[in-house]
């Protein structure tokens, strides 16, 4: 099968800090890949590389097919991102965002309508659809902003900490989310601190100071560092940074 | 095309949810055309004056008589001598002293020059030549009265009289001048701020981010911004087109529609201009200081107070690149004079080019992907 997400040596320099150092990975299409480090390690940076937020310094990068040096908008059509922070817009109703998100996207009028309404049922949120986002709690506001990443039915989805500051009850319902996607054939992308999280990926990378340090299987990394958790992995991996 | 409507419509809900929106739009410009224009005026009204009478005699009284007369002075304080009166001056609380000479009448009965002495609180120059040459008037007014009375009328020296005749502003009512002027503004800075705050808004709210990873176009995103605070803009002129002639009862002599034609190549000047501004910046904080900096230079330079004429070569050739100066320029032209296109079509062809120039610019800046 051809990788989703193909990098290659991939570099990113901020002046004399390296932010990103020579990463080499695929992703396959349908598979919930976790990419995991610390704070600092530098998982936003990559993931703004792949969305074309941010430039490589060098590296071969491409996405959905397309090379993210000269073809940054067409991969834009193609994926959709879920920033670390809430960035949908607060002083909107739930259904004037997926409007926008959806018109700029490219839907029909009718597509918005149906998406919106297939979305938000499945949500739960139809009786707040008019709420404006300002009013609404956390959780609610973090499944939104995985729907709205997901509404124009992109193959890959990049979700940066999505889970950050929600309760345990949440979380588990988002994943459920993240697996009914993954499951209709989206690519997950998908940074985390929860190690417990991590169990439920595909395949997970671990950064450290920059580096993939450990890319595999949850199971078969638990195997090679014959310790009992994810946890324990992430932590002896971490445990070595600088 | 359709993405900007989406964007328009998006635009449209936010500005109008915004509580300080409609403020913004109808009682901004509301106070400053009534404030400014009464209060932005060279002229000089109620010069407040001290009297130092040291003669004392029917001739003096009668001088004084001529200044408390005047609408342009007002007499605050008679002093015996010049020490007390300097200390009015000196205090602020007089503007001006006239001090009469003790030998005033005398001199005058026997044909010798009798003596006043003027004295101007002149920290504002132009001020205070305007109150110098006001005074003079009242003084040769006074003389005038003296030679009628001195000299037989078949001995009256011939005369040549003077007739002034002011064209387009007949009553050299000063709100009549600065009206057209300060509407300019208020569509500038209105516009100027509010598109030079909306993109830097999205970038602290981190809303730009969610744009950037979408396939819009630079030109679809610039577009869908520029045009609401246009249309805020233009209709904002109407209005405060509307004020001028209810309120001040400025004359409109030109034509309607070229005036708005200019205004909406002027206001994508201005609202470019803003976006770009808020393109370079990362915070609101920095947009609003650079348009500020911007702002304060074009309005200073632009011919609303001073005119441009008088003004040094190198300050002359700066406003080739003011657009506040073209439009204040062509407005008046328009509103008091009624020129018609061809009377400043130059002025229209650079504002046009000005527009083009800025808006590329504008869209060029916008940046969806990070170095």
């Amino acid at each position: 099968m051809k990788p989703v997400i193909e990098v290659e040596n991939l570099v990113k320099k901020f002046g004399n800090f390296v932010a990103n150092d020579s990463l080499t990975f695929s992703v396959f299409p349908g598979e919930i890949f976790g990419f995991l480090g610390a704070n600092g390690a530098g998982k936003t940076t990559t993931i703004k590389i792949l969305c074309g937020l941010s430039a490589p310094t060098s590296g071969k990068v491409s996405v959905a097919g397309y090379d993210v040096y000269r073809h940054s908008e067409l991969i834009k059509k193609n994926i959709g991102y879920m920033s670390q922070k809430f960035s949908l817009y607060e002083d909107l109703s739930i259904t004037e965002n997926f409007q926008f998100y959806g018109g700029i996207y490219g839907l029909s009028r009718n597509e918005i309508r149906e998406r919106t309404k297939a979305l938000l049922n499945r949500l739960d949120f139809l009786k707040a659809q008019n709420e404006v986002l300002r009013n609404i709690p956390q959780g609610w506001k973090q499944k939104l902003a995985f729907s709205v990443a997901v509404m124009h039915q992109p193959k890959v989805v990049f979700l940066d900490e999505p889970t950050g500051g929600v309760d345990p009850i949440t979380r588990r319902q988002f994943w459920e989310l993240i697996y009914e996607q993954a499951h209709n054939g989206t690519t997950i992308f998908v940074t985390t601190h929860y190690m417990d999280e991590a169990e439920y990926c595909g395949r997970v990378s671990i950064m450290v100071d920059g580096k993939i340090e450990a890319l595999d299987s949850p199971e078969k990394l638990k195997n090679q560092f014959a310790v009992n958790s994810m946890n324990d992995v992430f932590v002896k991996l971490a445990r070595a940074a600088k | 095309m359709r993405t900007v409507i989406f964007i328009l419509q998006k635009e449209f809900r936010q500005i109008f949810r915004d509580k300080i929106m409609l403020p913004i739009i109808f009682i901004v410009p509301v106070v400053q055309l009534l404030i400014l224009s009464y209060t932005a005026t060279f002229e000089i009204k109620n010069t407040r004056i001290v009297i130092v009478d040291q003669d004392h005699s029917q001739a003096s009284r009668e001088l004084v008589f001529h200044f408390e007369s005047s609408s342009f002075f007002k007499v605050v304080a008679r002093q015996q001598n010049y020490q007390q009166a300097s200390e009015w001056l000196q205090n602020g609380d007089a503007d001006q002293l006239i001090v009469i000479e003790a030998d005033f009448e005398k001199k005058i009965k026997t044909n010798q020059p009798a003596k006043v002495l003027l004295v101007t609180d002149a920290i504002n120059g132009s001020a205070a030549s305007l109150m110098n040459a006001y005074a003079q008037q009242v003084i040769q007014g006074f003389n005038k009265n003296l030679l009628a009375e001195q000299i037989p009328l078949q001995n009256k020296p011939i005369q040549i009289k003077v007739e002034p005749l002011f064209w387009y502003n007949p009553k050299l009512n000063y709100i009549t001048y600065m009206v057209p002027g300060i509407l300019v503004l208020l569509v500038t800075i209105i516009g100027f701020f509010l598109s030079g705050m909306n993109i830097v808004k999205e970038k602290e709210m981190g809303t730009i981010e969610q744009i950037n990873v979408t396939p819009i176009k630079k030109w679809q995103f610039i577009t869908g911004k520029l045009l609401p605070f246009w249309l805020i803009a233009l209709f904002d002129l109407v209005f405060g087109l509307g004020i001028a002639k209810v309120v001040f009862n400025i004359p409109f002599l030109g034509s309607f529609p070229l005036l708005m034609g200019v205004a909406a190549v002027y206001l994508l000047v201005v609202l470019a201009m803003g976006l770009l501004v808020s393109n370079l910046s990362d915070t609101m904080q920095q947009s609003m200081f650079i348009s500020w900096f911007f702002l304060v230079i074009f309005i200073l330079m632009s011919g609303l107070f001073t005119p441009i004429e008088s003004m040094p070569e190198w300050a002359q050739w700066f406003n080739k690149i003011n657009p506040i100066a073209y439009f204040i320029t062509i407005n008046r032209m328009i509103m008091l004079k009624g020129s018609g296109f061809s009377d400043f079509s130059e002025s229209f062809y650079v504002l046009s080019a000005y527009a083009i120039l800025i808006l590329m610019l504008a869209v060029n800046r916008y940046k969806k992907v990070k170095a």
